[in-house]
């Protein structure tokens, strides 16, 4: 019997010692490589999108390994589809997110994956950056301990998109929304829609169209907003679908005929040319543009353009500024913790601790991430107008919104938040023009 | 709703449902005639599709002929729908014929299934379409709404064309008549000395060009992706269980009634749009179990 | 003409699953989900063994997920186990419901109207946003289990764990329903069901029954998905997961439960060694399989292991009588 106590005491030190072991978050040593779990649309019609935002991570990542990386510790990105469906997605997510080893994700475009995804980072204790996906309501339901945006969510690109209108044309009557039926097309639409009505209550909506995400053929769309005439069309579709939708628009005159707002526009406008005529308010999702005058100056920007453009033969859209955001800030924390650890390597908590009041800079303005994690990032919006010098419209008559007007403070749901904005909002003194 | 809409969800109701009856024309065919359900359908549909897109690229920087464009469509889809179909009855379900049909049915679901990362593996995951040939034939105003020529006038055009060109196939030439010989009792047919296998190949050959056809006429309008065939295959489904299987009056009288239900919901009820063609097929089986058409059958004891 | 399977491979086999689940954490989730396809497929096997193949069946996963998934969003706290019980009773409930006047089709027509039903589901689930969650389907929380909070790696064994005892108890039971009265006549159906009136069966109040039984069999399947995933979007119900269904049920096999199984452990090894192997090919992989068990073992894996010997010369027919 005493053996047989002896022994049960052994074991229970054993096992309390291994439980503290294993709770306990022991300094970890520098680690050879960080993992990235990255995520994005390699197939189907997002990826027109989403392909180049990997261009500009896997060229941003091959400077800053051969650099020299964080002091000798590299990048070692992992790439997922997510054009492979929401089943496919998310055990590929948990596969690499339960990898030993120091590991960071950079995951999603789509918002729908967003709120998967963001419980089951938060779960296994792995730190998570929603680098594209703009839906509010991931950081706005929840508050995670291990997840950030370090772009803009839909509340700021929304409440820009109606200023903007405004300002441009006070007096319409009429509007009508194509979204895609989605958590992104719905949430956009939610807060566009609240934040119209507060600031301009005598408006008639007259149709609110949810095509399904990645739906081929918007003839029917088409037809009805022609039968309905409104002043203005809203669309917060991005990738192939707006572009097929545009397509279609334009060769039945639509978009000539009312005045579209495309808050995500940006990615389209150089593949479509000439389908898209002068006066189509686009936005930017944020404030990256290659032809902001106000980057002109800047050489970093100038050269990630230039070889961007070598590289793919394109302009960066805005997925590309967003993901060169989100590494920037990741490598940005980790450096920062670093000197805050004196040169030891943080924890994952340390880490999170650090992102949580970063302040940083991708390719365009100042960015600060706040403590529910979302970053504070203003908008850019402009007319599309003919160029000489591309073969696509340009954007012009550029105003900058800045963050702090189009966000509500932290801990209160956008959607209620922006009911309560008053017309005087749309002369706000901050809002500035950029260039001439 | 008042005129104006009706008649505008008219004409979109009647252009989609040309496009679906010619999707659904090649799969009632071999319904008919080999009593199976052919679920690859939907590949032949993407394979027409993705042919024809790459027929026109290697096209548009020899010639900007319209009708030499137009024409290339079909050819596409002849060649492709009609090769593929006779190789899938030859080599595959030919061993399969005296099977129970369910069997069968999984047999062209496995098809489906191999010709699915066949496409991808070929033509790849980025949309592929063939935008430019719509804008070519034009545009029409129509009660302050500007239609798509090729959307308004050509595929129900060629729809119509495709369904009189059956009929009298099937009607008034040889093989067309061979061919209903074997629909309605194959054994019977065979001792007549009709040659029921090449018959077979033959019909499977004309169905398959024909649901290429679907494909290929498709992708000046839409953008072609995976997944796409699956969605076309179940439409059609809907359309010919609605109908009956084996009949091609009653898929056009279907197609016409699926194509104006999904219209007017758009313009009525848009979020029920998606749901309108399985609602009328579970509608109607529910009330005629075997589809509007379908031709009386002895019970055999 | 039965084999009965011996208990102790049962066992065995049952054994070496804890222990592949206990040893390598990235394992349990493929085999809850073997687990649970196993199960669906066993819900279209009480359907062909009446000769019927349903295309729409994996509406009833779709069903007994949402209501799991509307169970633990309704009542916060609610135990997994009664959410799960919640979505297989709502599965049961939508069978009884469609079984009414489905029971009336046969062949191809019982196919296609069960299509119909699960794509008017499917495009409705993923058109309500505001009550689905649209085409991105509906998150929950983590339930607690009997209990008892958990961690991700102890939920996973614990529903491992759960679905395995599903699972080989409830197997058990369907086989025992297709030796009873119930299941032979299923049989009959198939054979001869108008001679099967004659002697004053009703076919029809028979085939009703097994079709609710195959209903709440794929609702527990989706409901046990979606507590796992905590997680249920609109593609659990949509008609090529079907199709994925009835690939198991032919592959296993009719004529006993733990064909289901056995095609389902056979279907998620070849998915799983295409996802190592050949990542874009997968599908060809399975497609090709299909036809080769069409061709070559019509009866699936139970048939092929049942055949007859072929009699060189008479036996006796004690011997036949097996």
């Amino acid at each position: 019997m005493k053996s047989l106590a002896t022994l049960k005491a052994w074991g229970t030190a054993a096992l309390f010692a291994l439980a503290t072991a294993a709770t306990a978050q022991p300094q970890p040593q520098r680690p050879a490589e960080i993992k990235l779990g990255m995520s994005t649309f390699m197939t189907g019609p997002a990826s027109v999108l989403g392909a180049p935002a990997k261009a500009a991570a896997d060229m941003w990542i091959e400077e800053f390994n051969a650099a020299g990386g964080l002091d000798g510790t590299k990048l070692s990105p992992t790439w997922i589809d997510e054009g492979q469906g929401a089943d496919k997605f998310l055990s590929e997510y948990r596969r690499l997110a339960q990898e030993p080893g120091e590991k960071l994700m950079l995951s999603a475009i789509s918002s729908g994956y967003c709120n998967a995804l963001a419980p089951v980072a938060e779960d296994l204790k792995v730190i998570n950056i929603l680098w594209e996906c703009s839906t509010e309501k991931v950081l706005e339901e929840r508050r995670y301990k291990y997840v950030f945006r370090t772009g803009p969510n839909g509340t700021m690109e929304m409440v820009a998109a109606v200023l903007h209108l405004l300002k441009l044309k006070p007096d319409f009557k009429t509007l009508a929304v194509v979204n895609q039926d989605y958590a992104w097309g719905r949430d956009s639409w939610e807060i566009f829609r609240n934040t119209l009505l507060a600031l301009k209550p005598d408006v008639k909506i007259v149709a609110e169209l949810f095509p399904k995400f990645g739906a081929p053929d918007f003839s029917t769309e088409v037809t009805r907003l022609q039968a309905l005439r409104p002043d203005v069309v809203l669309s917060t579709a991005w990738g192939g679908d707006l572009d097929t939708f545009l397509r279609q628009a334009s060769q039945r005159g639509l978009l000539k005929s009312s005045q579209f707002v495309l808050p995500l526009a940006d990615s389209s406008l150089e593949r479509l040319g000439d389908a898209v005529p002068a006066g189509v308010i686009v936005g930017f999702v944020g404030d990256g543009y290659f032809a902001d005058p106000e980057s002109a100056n800047d050489p970093e920007a100038r050269a990630f353009v230039q070889k961007f453009k070598q590289r793919t033969g394109a302009y960066p859209n805005f997925a590309v500024y967003h993901m060169i955001q989100a590494l920037k800030a990741a490598t940005g924390a980790y450096r920062q913790a670093l000197a805050d650890n004196k040169g030891q390597w943080p924890t994952t908590d340390q880490l999170a601790a650090t992102l949580r009041k970063l302040e940083y800079r991708g390719l365009s303005r100042p960015i600060r991430l706040r403590e529910d994690g979302q970053a504070l990032q203003g908008q850019l919006y402009g007319v599309t107008a003919k160029d000489a010098s591309q073969p696509f419209p340009v954007a012009r008559q550029l105003l900058f919104y800045p963050a702090d007007i189009l966000t509500p403070p932290v801990g209160q749901k956008s959607a209620e938040w922006v009911k309560t904005l008053k017309p005087a909002l749309i002369q706000d003194s901050r809002i500035r023009r950029v260039g001439n | 709703m008042d005129l104006n809409l009706l008649l505008l969800a008219t004409v979109d109701g009647l252009s989609y449902a040309g496009s679906l009856f010619l999707i659904s024309l090649g799969l009632t065919l071999i319904c008919g005639v080999f009593g199976v359900i052919n679920v690859a359908h939907g590949s032949l549909y993407a394979f027409g599709g993705y042919s024809a897109a790459s027929l026109l690229a290697w096209l548009l920087p020899h010639t900007s002929s319209t009708p030499v464009l137009v024409a290339s469509l079909f050819v596409a889809a002849a060649v492709v729908g009609g090769c593929l179909g006779a190789l899938l009855e030859r080599s595959l379900l030919r061993h399969f014929q005296d099977r129970d049909p369910v069997l069968q049915l999984l047999v062209t679901f496995a098809v489906f299934m191999v010709l699915e990362d066949v496409q991808r593996m070929v033509w790849g995951a980025t949309p592929v379409n063939a935008g430019d040939l719509a804008t070519r034939l034009g545009t029409t105003e129509l009660l302050g709404v500007t239609f798509m020529n090729y959307q308004l006038l050509f595929i129900p055009g060629v729809a119509l064309v495709a369904y009189a060109g059956l009929q009298l196939l099937l009607r008034h030439s040889t093989a067309g008549r061979q061919i209903v010989a074997v629909i309605h009792h194959r054994e019977v047919a065979t001792a007549l000395g009709i040659n029921a296998a090449r018959i077979g190949t033959l019909t499977f050959a004309l169905a398959g060009a024909l649901g290429a056809l679907g494909g290929a006429l498709s992708v000046p309008m839409t953008s072609f992706v995976p997944g796409l065939g699956a969605e076309m295959i179940v439409t059609s489904f809907a359309v010919i269980a609605t109908a009956g299987l084996g009949q091609v009056t009653g898929a056009l009288v279907a197609a016409v009634l699926i194509g104006m239900a999904r219209s007017l919901a758009v313009y009525t009820l848009p979020e029920l749009e998606v749901v309108m063609p399985y609602l009328m097929m579970v509608a109607v089986l529910l009330v005629r179990p075997h589809g509007l058409f379908s031709a009386t059958a002895a019970r055999r004891i | 003409m039965r084999t009965p399977i011996s208990p102790v491979a049962v066992a065995l086999a049952v054994l070496l699953v804890l222990a592949a689940g206990w040893a390598w954490p990235w394992s349990r989730m493929p085999i809850i989900t073997f687990l649970c396809f196993g199960l669906a497929a066993l819900g279209l096997t009480v359907l062909m063994r009446a000769g019927q193949v349903s295309f729409g069946h994996a509406m009833y996963a779709a069903v007994g997920g949402y209501a799991t998934a509307f169970a633990v969003r309704a009542f916060p706290g609610i135990d997994g186990l009664a959410a799960a019980a919640a979505g297989v009773l709502a599965s049961l409930a939508a069978g009884a419901l469609v079984a009414a006047f489905v029971s009336r089709y046969r062949g191809i027509f019982f196919g296609m109207l069960n299509l119909g039903l699960s794509m008017v589901l499917f495009s409705l689930a993923g058109k309500l946003y505001a009550w689905t969650g649209g085409t991105d389907g509906l998150r929950f929380e983590r339930p607690p289990l009997l209990g008892v909070a958990m961690e991700r790696g102890q939920f996973e064994l614990a529903m491992l764990v759960l679905a395995l005892s599903l699972a080989v108890g409830i197997a058990w039971m369907v086989q025992r329903y297709f030796d009873s009265c119930a299941g032979q006549v299923m049989l009959a159906i198939r054979t001869n069901e108008t001679r099967l009136e004659y002697i004053g069966l009703s076919a029809r109040s028979v085939l009703a029954q097994g079709y609710v039984l195959s209903a709440g069999l794929v609702g527990l399947a989706g409901a046990l998905l979606a507590l796992v995933q905590s997680l249920v979007t609109p593609e659990s119900g949509y008609w090529i997961r079907s199709g994925e269904y009835v690939f198991i049920a032919i592959l296993g096999g009719s004529g006993h439960a733990i064909g289901a199984f056995l095609g389902a452990a056979v279907f998620e090894l070849i998915k799983l060694a295409a996802a190592a192997w050949f990542t874009d090919a997968w599908q060809i992989l399975l497609g090709a399989t299909l036809i080769a068990v069409i061709f070559f073992a019509p009866q699936g894996i139970v048939g092929w292991r049942r055949r007859a010997p072929k009699p060189a010369q008479p036996t006796p027919a004690a011997q036949e009588a097996r």
